[in-house]
């Protein structure tokens, strides 16, 4: 299985991999939604869903259904 | 007369571009409309060193040149149109220091058409809170541009802008990245094609993404013979110029844009933390609801009652001081009236507008689409329809003003159609007044059934919107973009200017725009109401003097002037007894009489305004349209208070205390005369039980508000959606009040 933003727990980072074309709009990319860089889960809405991210310094709301076009490596927690 | 400098101000949102653009122009600016589009055009003139002029326009906010919105290709039509009379000189490029790297590829794009840019880096006063540092020298060179630190908070750095567009023809026009390299061979076919083009502007045109709603293009031919890629092959390419077009600012960054990260969490963390929680989260929006509900209903009575006295008392002093006619009675009665109507509604606006421009500035509105957008999806609404459906509880305008910023037409619209079921400030006089006629007085649980009633309209209403919504969802058939992502913008401290310029815009536009329909309507109602074709019209105080002289006045009024005086007497002889005045038996009689006689000159008045709109054209129509309402209980005199209300339902009771001839706004005095009303049919008073839950269900989801159809009609650009929701929502009023009396009676 996969992993993809969806499956990042609050505070959890991860790297974007590479994605297919096109099944992102291009506004998500524009906002730097971009292969090689890193993500952050910010916060779950209450119900779940949406989800808030920090994506190259650009703090967003997608929905989950989106995040989980989005694959990733989880960057394992470090102590610091 | 020299020539102004023509300047567009280009930027991502919330990067405080309105904000550079108040401090430009001050108070000289002129809001409209592109035309055709609802998309707001602000420009303002603003003075520069050496007596040179720049007329600003202020685009709308964009992430990029690839656009997903109605307002995001206002701002790509412009740039690629050189014949347009707004097409600038110089574009400044408004970016916020925090998100450089983002606001950096619209920078880029822009720079590759070719057009001299500045750039603007603003809340430069954040820097050092956020540890950030620049090279501001090394980004000029680099970028191939000038720049402006700014601090539109401190104002400072607004002369280096002014300075900078002053000069704006030393800027290089040279582009910073060359777009070609994503596809060489597909490039160098277009250039065989269009040899006279700029290929970074042909890409564009050719990428264009805009299905939102039909905009005048220019388009460039492409001949057949020339092999277009497909759909999905572009998308890539688009991919791929925007994965280079960040390479190019990683690598420009990464030497003059350092950021301490232990700086720069923090506040927003924390704030973050507590607004999305979900119990905290959820109280806290609650609370802010209460509070802005507060300040609707409340607060604003106030200067709403100062209004309502002040056109009161101008009307009359009209009356008074002009000689009598009808122009006096037109300015007195017709617009007078008319643009009370609309002026009333301000101080609900102007609140409703601040709460909203505070939420919005500071940036806590997103904080609410994240928190409900899973609560609206299942009936076909977003997040952001949370807003309007809020609004609308004061007034469906600004509500149906405020979905703008949903980006998906769908949803957009959903939220439009049935915004106008919640309950408005306009039902609650209608919503009163019959509570208090048809609900008995008991309570239930320690709460009365009167208020509970008025909860349960209000519930009633909130209901129909969201059953509505998602009926619509599932037979509206609208391919549009259903992506949702949605920027989370640092907390901010709103600017009070920026929110004064907001609530006044806004307020200002409601009220020319709705005004006028409103002043119209009222305008046409008092002629149908004043005027007349039949004998009896013109007649109507010579036979109401006769049949007064001969029969007396109607029970109501005989009754009425019996308590007045019974009551007056009684007050007369208290007096007396307690020694306020001593006056002898020939001055009480004497007195008495005087009193009777005013209220009988009162009482025929009444009695001859109440004639005269029976036999008006207003009273023909009521007449005409009985049959009509005769099935939901109402006779002619409600089916006009109905007919008049579809202009604005508040109307409802103005027009029922005209017919009724109490003459008076007074509600009591109304009440009562409504109570006293017997159905000639029935014997029965006329609002009982059946009548009044129906005429309830009538208002709770009838469409009366002329000027909400007016602006679904601007906000949709056709008549399809107003007239829709016209006869959808009068119909569903309709046939539900029908229900309920048939089962009542």
């Amino acid at each position: 299985m996969t992993t993809t933003v969806a499956h990042l727990k609050r505070g959890q980072k991860g790297i974007i991999k590479e994605f297919a074309d096109g099944i992102l709009p291009i506004k998500l990319l524009e906002m730097g939604c971009l292969p090689g860089n890193e993500i952050e889960l910010v916060q779950v809405a209450p119900l779940k869903d949406p989800i808030y991210i920090n994506v190259n310094g650009t703090h967003i709301a997608i929905r989950r259904a989106m995040a989980s076009l989005i694959e990733l490596d989880i960057i394992e927690d470090s102590p610091l | 007369m020299s020539k102004q400098i023509k300047v567009a101000l280009i930027g991502n949102p919330n990067t405080g571009k309105t904000s550079v653009f108040n401090q430009l122009t001050g108070l000289k600016q002129k809001v409209g409309n592109y035309p055709g589009i609802t998309v707001e055009k602000k420009e303002g003139i603003c003075k520069l060193p050496r007596g040179v002029k720049a007329h600003i326009l202020d685009l709308p906010g964009t992430y990029s040149l690839n656009t997903t919105s109605l307002d995001e290709s206002v701002v790509v039509e412009l740039l690629l149109n050189k014949n347009d009379k707004d097409y600038p000189d110089v574009a400044v490029v408004i970016s916020d220091v925090e998100n450089l790297k983002r606001n950096l590829l619209l920078f880029t794009q822009i720079k590759d058409l070719r057009i001299p840019v500045i750039l603007v880096i603003n809340m430069a006063d954040r820097m050092s809170r956020t540890g950030i540092s620049l090279d501001i020298s090394l980004l000029e060179e680099k970028l191939d541009t000038k720049i402006a630190l700014v601090s539109t908070r401190k104002g400072t750095g607004i002369e280096r802008i002014k300075e900078l567009i002053t000069d704006y023809k030393n800027l290089s026009i040279s582009p910073n990245i060359d777009s070609t390299v994503i596809a060489p061979e597909y490039f160098d076919k277009l250039k065989a094609t269009f040899p006279n083009e700029d290929l970074y502007k042909l890409w564009l045109v050719i990428t264009q993404d805009v299905n939102f709603m039909p905009i005048k293009r220019n388009p460039i031919s492409i001949p057949s013979s020339f092999d277009t890629k497909s759909k999905s092959e572009l998308k890539r390419l688009q991919q791929k110029e925007t994965i280079l077009r960040y390479q190019f600012i990683n690598g420009i960054l990464k030497q003059a844009y350092k950021v301490d990260l232990n700086v720069a969490k923090g506040l927003r963390a924390t704030l973050d933390k507590v607004l999305t929680h979900k119990i905290f989260g959820y109280a806290i929006f609650f609370i802010i609801l209460l509070t802005i509900f507060q300040a609707i209903y409340d607060w604003s009575s106030y200067p709403m009652d100062f209004i309502d006295e002040l056109f009161a008392s101008a009307s009359e002093w009209v009356k008074d001081s002009l000689p009598p006619g009808v122009f006096t009675n037109l300015i007195a009665e017709g617009i007078l009236a008319g643009i009370g109507g609309i002026v009333i509604f301000i101080p609900q606006i102007a609140f409703l507008f601040l709460f909203i421009a505070l939420l919005e500035e500071s940036g806590y509105m997103s904080r609410v689409v994240f928190l409900m957008d899973k609560l609206m999806r299942p009936f076909g609404l977003s997040g952001k329809s949370v807003v309007p459906l809020i609004s609308g509880t004061a007034c469906a305008i600004p509500a149906i003003m405020a979905t703008r910023t949903i980006e998906n037409w769908k949803e957009r619209l959903i939220t439009i159609l049935v915004t106008p079921f919640t309950t408005c400030s306009a039902r609650l006089p209608v919503y009163l007044i019959i509570i208090a006629l048809v609900i008995p007085e008991g309570r239930v649980f320690g709460l009365s059934y009167q208020a509970l009633t008025l909860m349960l309209l209000y519930l009633l209403g909130f209901g129909a919107a969201i059953l509505s919504a998602m009926i619509l969802n599932k037979i509206m058939n609208i391919k549009s973009k259903t992506f949702f992502v949605m920027e989370m913008p640092n907390y901010k401290l709103p600017l009070i200017k920026n929110v004064v310029y907001t609530v006044w815009e806004k307020t200002k536009s409601f009220v020319l725009g709705a005004g006028k329909i409103i002043l119209a309507i009222s305008i046409i109602l008092w002629f149908l109401g004043s005027n007349g074709f039949s004998d009896d019209f013109t007649n109507a105080e010579t036979i109401v003097k006769n049949r007064i002289e001969n029969q007396g006045y109607t029970d109501f009024h005989k009754s009425n002037i019996e308590n007045s005086l019974q009551s007056y007497s009684i007050a007369l002889k208290d007096s007396i007894d307690k020694k306020v005045y001593t006056i002898g038996q020939a001055s009480i009689i004497d007195s008495l009489r005087t009193k009777e006689t005013s209220l009988q000159k009162k009482a025929e008045n009444e009695e001859i305004a109440s004639y005269k709109l029976e036999n008006s054209y207003m009273g023909y129509m009521g007449k005409a349209i009985e049959p009509i309402v005769r099935p939901l209980g109402y006779d002619w005199k409600i089916g006009i208070a109905v007919l008049t209300s579809f202009a604005a339902r508040e109307v409802f009771v103005g027009t029922l205390a005209t017919i009724y001839s109490v003459g008076s706004d007074e509600e009591e005095t109304i009440k009562n005369r409504m109570a006293a009303e017997v159905d000639p049919k029935t014997r029965k008073p006329l609002f009982n039980m059946a009548s009044g839950i129906s005429l309830l269900l009538f208002y709770a989801f009838a469409m009366q508000c002329m000027s909400t159809l007016a602006i679904v009609k601007r906000e949709t650009n056709t008549w399809k959606w107003p007239a829709a929701q016209l006869v959808f929502m009068s119909l569903f009023a309709y046939i539900v009040a029908l229900i309920a009396y048939q089962i009542l009676k």
